[in-house]
């Protein structure tokens, strides 16, 4: 066995062992007679969900193999993350440096996952302008994360040279003091784009009309709905809700990827339908339907 | 290996809290709460790596003696100052940390928040803006709702506050859910990318 094989039997050995202890000390805390014990195995009250979510997952992953096989999956276009092309070419030209804020968020956050995803890509555009990439983040988890990404799209584009680790920055986990810092750094460093992708909250008006005062040209993406009317009026292009998780698909153009876009898409149409035909038959006062729908 | 660890874990991970919810054994239930446990240590271990961030930065700016140099050494004297009276006195009411937390923070964050106050009314000023026939219509929507939501509304017309929760409970209130049905899918596809490993930009290189 290589050396290779080995680690990688050992993690999961390591895995396992934990998990096995962890089996142990819960089944020593479901007997003890202070704790409420359920002993069912499935919640029969979500079996809509499993089903939903089967649905779901069955699509996207038909979509990848059709995808696999050579098919060809025409995806709209979608300015926002045309946009971002633009704004580092605008950058470039200007010869200043692009700010990402990749949200508030910690990495358990979707959106947040979905950021980083996107930052890989932008790293891979900016690397071959050679311009300055500025990170700024809040949760320090995310830094890790954040430098690979960046690092990752460094070394695809043959750049790793130009990659600076000292762009990507840890600011404070204080939502406010957060806010204040990046607005300090578009309003120092004046950046030429503000890249405003992931999960925001009150503080996505301040970045936005502060990115805005300083003439930079603004892309913002976040399925926060209610902080999308800010992004809407402060950014020159917002990507709205599913366009973020859209973005990497969109961007990296990669079959496999692309697949699972088209498996959400005939799940959205699936519901669509279930909408349509709910309302008309809450309409006539037939119930059975809507009533498969409600989740306990 | 770099990839494929990684992979493994994000795959049990991932499937592990799926069946969290769908199994309520209290076996079960107990090992997820462990779980999260675990992922609540790693989080307080990933704030080290957060202050060597700030002061490797910051170090260098000092050490170079860049632009704003003196504003770093206030900020890395301050990240001191609030971890040793925090680790030494204690973060409880009445502590020392909590009265400058309390006193200079937290006016600081408040001050912060108030600037959205003005940053509403530009954003709202540009938003109204009638250029086209869709900004036309969100600003009549928006003044609709304005009225309807004052008492003024309800004495021009009686059924202004009726007309105004309709507007926001039936147009308003279907635009949002589509966006969110949309989101919902996109964040289950995300999930299941990587999870599956479809997706692995976030973990860097090969």
């Amino acid at each position: 066995m290589n050396k290779r094989k080995f680690c990688l039997v050992a993690v999961i050995a390591l895995i396992a062992l934990n998990f096995f202890a962890l089996v142990l000390s819960a089944q020593e805390a479901s007997t003890s007679p202070a704790t409420p014990s359920d002993s069912r195995w499935f919640d029969t009250n979500r079996f809509n969900v499993f089903i939903t979510l089967a649905i779901v997952f069955g699509a996207i992953l038909w979509f990848i193999g059709r995808a696999k096989k050579g098919k060809s999956l025409f995806v709209r276009r979608i300015a926002g993350l045309d946009a971002i092309e633009e704004a580092v070419g605008r950058a470039t030209e200007m010869g200043k440096s692009v700010l990402y804020i990749p949200g508030i968020h910690d990495m358990n956050d979707i959106q947040t996952v979905a950021s980083m995803i996107i930052l890989g890509n932008v790293a891979k555009t900016i690397a071959r302008y050679d311009i300055p990439l500025i990170v700024p983040i809040r949760m320090p988890f995310v830094v890790p994360v954040a430098e690979e990404a960046v690092r990752q799209g460094y070394s695809s584009a043959g750049r790793l040279d130009a990659f600076v680790k000292d762009n990507i920055r840890f600011i404070s986990d204080e939502q406010f003091a957060y806010a204040a810092a990046v607005s300090g750094i578009m309003l120092r460093e004046r950046p030429a784009a503000n890249l405003l992708l992931g999960s925001f909250y009150a503080e996505s008006l301040l970045l936005a009309e502060t990115g805005a005062s300083t003439g930079a040209i603004q892309v913002a993406g976040t399925a926060n709905i209610h902080q999308l009317p800010f992004f809407i009026v402060a950014c020159d292009y917002t990507l709205i809700g599913e366009e973020l998780f859209a973005a990497s698909a969109y961007l990296s153009r990669e079959p496999k990827l692309l697949g699972s876009l088209k498996g959400s898409d005939l799940a959205k149409a699936v519901i669509v339908l279930a909408i349509i035909l709910g309302t008309i038959l809450e309409t006539a006062g037939v119930k059975w339907f809507t009533k498969l729908f409600i989740v306990q | 290996m770099r990839k494929e660890v990684p992979l493994i874990i994000t795959f049990l991970a991932g499937f592990f809290f799926i069946a969290d919810y769908f199994i309520p054994h209290t076996g079960f239930s107990n090992i997820a709460a462990d779980v999260n446990g675990w992922a609540i240590i790693v989080l307080a271990f990933s704030y080290i790596l957060g202050v060597g961030n700030v002061l490797r930065i910051n170090a260098q700016r000092i050490a170079k003696k860049e632009k704003d140099w003196v504003l770093k050494v206030i900020l890395v004297l301050c990240l001191f100052f609030m971890l040793g009276i925090g680790i030494f006195g204690g973060i409880a009411e009445g502590s020392i940390f909590d009265w400058f937390f309390v006193n200079t923070y937290t006016p600081m964050q408040a001050t912060m928040f108030a600037l959205l106050a003005f940053f509403i009314a530009s954003a709202a000023f540009r938003a109204f803006r009638v250029r086209t026939t869709q900004a036309a219509l969100l600003a009549i929507t928006a003044v609709l709702v304005m009225i309807g939501r004052v008492p003024i509304g309800e004495t021009i017309w009686k059924s202004f506050p009726d007309f105004t929760e309709w507007i926001m409970g039936v147009p308003q209130l279907a635009g949002k859910r589509a966006i969110l049905i949309g989101a919902a899918l996109g964040a289950i596809s995300t999930g299941l990318k990587v999870i599956t490993g479809l997706e692995r930009t976030y973990m860097g290189q090969d």
